[in-house]
């Protein structure tokens, strides 16, 4: 009995290695339900790809608003008739309410399901393994959940359009009391509920991914491969999960606290005496149904995910720079303790700073002091990666390829937007600056901006291990030129009109007397906008062409040093067909004159002069 | 099979790298050449658990901030203490130490004894959460609701969110007894599967008696 039953356990044993060491063949387990880190990269890459054109197209809508709120919306108004009034010979004109709606989805798809997972989730999972030298993630089975829940929170987030009276409205932020009291806007009926639901998915999935990352950069380096000697990109990634994994939790506990609020009668964060549509929101016993919650409490445990969170989106982006630049300059990275040291200053600072986001909300000055200071901090380590960039290009021979112009893009926009933050950093500007769009140019430049440059640079450089093929040049450089000039063309203008007292969350700003001046530039800027968002056409056709019959890639097209460069273009299941590659040296060791050629690629044996040292 | 046992026995201190299936003991795919670099050091497990605890852990710290700031407002009215609480509280630390119990069993190789105490385990983790029921209908019979104040509402809402992570930890625990079943108890990653189990349990205990300290006593 017992000798069949330790039969029987042996072969169970032999089948699970056996299902282990080969590839799984059927679709469903191969391409959907997969548990290979490459597919769930590329998995979340697609699937953020398609949120961002719908948060793409609601940022058409608002800007075509913003100048011309008087126009005749004719056909759209006619095939979105929750957002607009008008038919029958009158013109179409959008409903504010449906103008708040874009802003908060616009805002909630980019920051979350666009921005923290295409850099993070999508490159993340397709790179640390390939990076650290393993065969998959640590937890491949949590992997696919975590994409899975992802894709619930997504057609969560996009049901919310079509349930009850429409989307949240309350902004991104999701403030209360507007958010926390179902009857204050449209969206704030079951809309921000579909909200809620659709943040605690996404947390959940990026939780399930953050403890993956940190275990599998953890444990699972290969032989030689010490702290020091991993990429930028595998730092960033590291960084990312951890400030994820602390910073999320804020949130998550701040939304039941909401869902509680607006379902079922507590007062966290709804003050006594609401006033709702001019009636007061008094009970059957005629006292206020809340009482002495506090909206500020909100605002803190939401700042304190959120100013973490906006890391997240930058920080892949920095360490992809790095990446792409040392390649493309052919130069040893300038400074990497300095650039390592810069992350974790940044990463460390993100945890203080939270309060800079609501110096207009009646804070101390002393304590709004504080929060200036923690920021201003932050110039330091930023100003420390921009000086060893800059000096990693300094007179290096660069080859211009589409990657490389994408990495350059990220350090222009960092500097841009990185000096406006110099000014919103104090609570003196910032109280003039506040909820303009100022704030608006800032943050589209130094966290969107860099972050989707960062993506792109790193999908025209890494799309060799996704498809086993190269992105098209000439169309990759046609969308860098048309999205760089635009980009600029579209935020950097909204500097000037934020000065002007331009505000940053209106429908109509020519109700205003002294905003009527600003019409034109506003024509301006969505003109911008509007070219912007066709040029990425040119990237969608490239993508998907190159995918399928673009140039097929050898193993390492830019003779590159990382791991991921050892293996086949795609790698085959389980990374590397043979032994995994151990590690000698780091990532950016490029001409250097005693090498036989310009480049030493991390796994490559010591060199007679390395070893002589 | 008696050599069987002997080789199994303390699998909780074998070297990763000596257990079948790699340095980690588990993962997708090993081809034995994965050993020797910093992977080897401890079990991703184990780490991956405590990052998990790690996030849980901020989570509670967010939810006693916002009570630090709330209780602050003038409508805070204070909840009674049911004494059942108490006897929870002892049960819930009980079935961590029935588990304790159980993982010397385990290493004693001892499978009778091994059953008796998950069994043990399990019945009074399902008591605490019967027991937690309890007390939330005692309070209602008093008056104290959700909605009612605030103190109440962070009563409800600190125990609630507790009791769903411990809900996860019994359908874990299901999983984990499905993974010792008949000899397995004794294969070299039993031990490992019961620790890692153990580990968010005894959590669990402790935030509980966090979430009793910072309610009624803080």
């Amino acid at each position: 009995m017992e000798g069949e039953e330790r039969m029987a356990h042996t072969e169970a044993h032999a089948a699970e290695a056996h299902a282990h060491d080969h590839a799984p063949t059927a679709f469903i387990w191969k391409y959907v339900f997969s548990k290979d880190h490459k597919v769930i990269g590329i998995q979340y890459y697609v699937t953020a790809m398609l949120m961002a054109l719908i948060a793409g197209l609601l940022a058409m809508l608002i800007r075509v608003q913003l100048a011309w709120p008087e126009v005749n919306w004719g056909i759209i108004g006619k095939l979105l008739p929750m957002g607009f009034q008008g038919g029958d010979g009158q013109p179409y004109v959008m409903n504010p309410e449906f103008y708040a709606m874009l802003f908060t989805m616009h805002g909630t798809i980019m920051v979350f399901f666009v921005l923290s997972t295409a850099p993070v989730s999508g490159f993340g999972n397709l790179l640390i393994p390939l990076q650290v030298g393993a065969r998959d993630m640590a937890f491949p089975f949590l992997n696919g959940l975590s994409f899975w829940t992802f894709f619930c929170g997504c057609v969560t987030i996009l049901t919310s359009f079509f349930v009850g009276a429409g989307a949240a409205a309350g902004g991104w932020t999701s403030y209360p009391p507007l958010s926390a009291l179902r009857g204050a806007v449209p969206g704030s009926q079951i809309g921000q509920t579909f909200w809620i639901i659709a943040m605690v998915f996404f947390i959940s999935s990026f939780t399930m991914g953050g403890l993956n990352f940190v275990t599998t950069i953890i444990n699972l380096r290969t032989k030689g491969l010490s702290l020091f000697r991993m990429p930028l990109t595998l730092w960033s990634m590291f960084l990312v999960a951890i400030l994820g994994l602390l910073s999320f939790p804020a949130l998550t506990g701040a939304s039941l606290m909401l869902l509680l609020d607006r379902h079922f009668g507590t007062s966290f964060f709804l003050p006594t005496g609401l006033v709702l549509n001019n009636a007061p929101m008094v009970g059957a016993n005629g006292q206020f149904i809340h009482q002495g919650g506090s909206p500020l409490l909100w605002q803190h445990l939401f700042w304190f995910l959120g100013h973490p969170e906006v890391y997240i989106l930058m920080l892949p982006a920095l360490g992809f720079t790095s990446d792409l630049l040392t390649t493309f300059c052919r130069k040893a990275l300038f400074g990497y303790k300095a650039m390592v040291g810069a992350m974790l200053a940044i990463s460390g600072l993100s945890f203080i700073v939270w309060g800079h986001h609501m110096f207009v909300s009646g804070m101390s000055p002393y304590l709004a002091m504080a929060f200036a200071v923690g920021t201003i901090l932050i110039a330091v380590p930023s100003a420390v990666k921009v000086f060893n960039w800059l000096a990693t290009l300094w007179r290096s021979r660069i080859q211009y390829k589409t990657p490389m112009l994408w990495a350059m893009g990220v350090v222009s926009l960092f500097i841009s937007g990185g000096l406006s933050g110099v000014w919103l950093g104090q609570s003196a500007p910032d109280i003039q600056l506040h909820d303009t769009f100022f704030v608006v140019a800032h943050f589209h430049l130094i966290m969107a901006g860099a972050a989707l440059f960062g993506v792109f640079g790193a999908t025209a450089y890494w799309f060799p291990k996704m498809f086993g093929r190269m992105m098209n040049d000439t169309l990759g450089k046609w969308h860098f030129w048309f999205t760089f000039v635009t980009y600029y063309g579209t935020f950097f203008p909204m500097h000037y009109i934020g000065l002007a007292g331009h505000m940053r969350r209106i429908y109509d700003p020519y109700q205003y007397e002294f905003l009527k001046s600003l019409q034109p530039l506003n024509h301006f800027i969505t003109i911008s906008a509007l070219i912007l968002g066709a040029s990425q056409v040119i990237f969608f056709v490239n993508f998907f062409w190159s995918a399928f019959k673009g140039e097929k890639a050898t193993e390492n097209p830019w003779n590159a040093n990382g791991l991921e460069w050892t293996t086949a273009s795609p790698p085959p299941h389980g990374n590397w067909p043979g032994a995994v590659p151990e590690v000698h040296r780091w990532p950016y060791e490029y001409s250097n004159p005693d090498a036989p050629k310009d480049f030493v690629m991390q796994h490559e044996p010591p060199l007679a002069v390395e070893s002589g040292h | 099979m008696a050599t069987e046992i002997l080789d199994a026995r303390g699998p909780d201190r074998v070297p990763l790298v000596e257990r079948p299936g790699g340095p980690t003991g588990r993962g997708p795919i090993r081809h034995g050449d994965d050993g020797g670099g910093p992977s080897a050091a401890f079990d991703p497990g184990q780490f991956g658990l405590w990052a998990f605890l790690g996030t849980v852990t901020m989570l509670f710290i967010g939810f006693t901030s916002a009570y630090i700031v709330r209780r602050t407002g003038a409508d805070w009215r204070p909840l009674p203490l049911p004494a059942l609480l108490w006897v929870n509280t002892g049960v819930l630390l009980l079935s961590s130490a029935a588990l304790e119990v159980s993982r010397r069993r385990r290493r004693a190789l001892d499978l009778r004894g091994l059953r008796v105490w998950l069994g043990a385990t399990a019945l009074l983790a399902s008591l605490f959460v019967a027991g937690q029921f309890q007390a939330w209908r005692l309070l209602r019979a008093l008056g104290f609701f959700l909605s009612s104040n605030p103190h109440s509402s962070f009563f409800y809402m600190l125990s609630g969110v507790h009791l769903l992570h411990l809900a996860g930890g019994l359908v874990w625990f299901s999983l984990v007894l499905f993974r010792l079943r008949g000899a397995r108890y004794a294969a070299p990653g039993g031990g490992r599967v019961l620790s890692l189990f153990a580990t968010y349990w005894h959590f669990l205990g402790l935030l509980w008696v966090y979430v009793l300290v910072l309610i009624f006593f803080f």
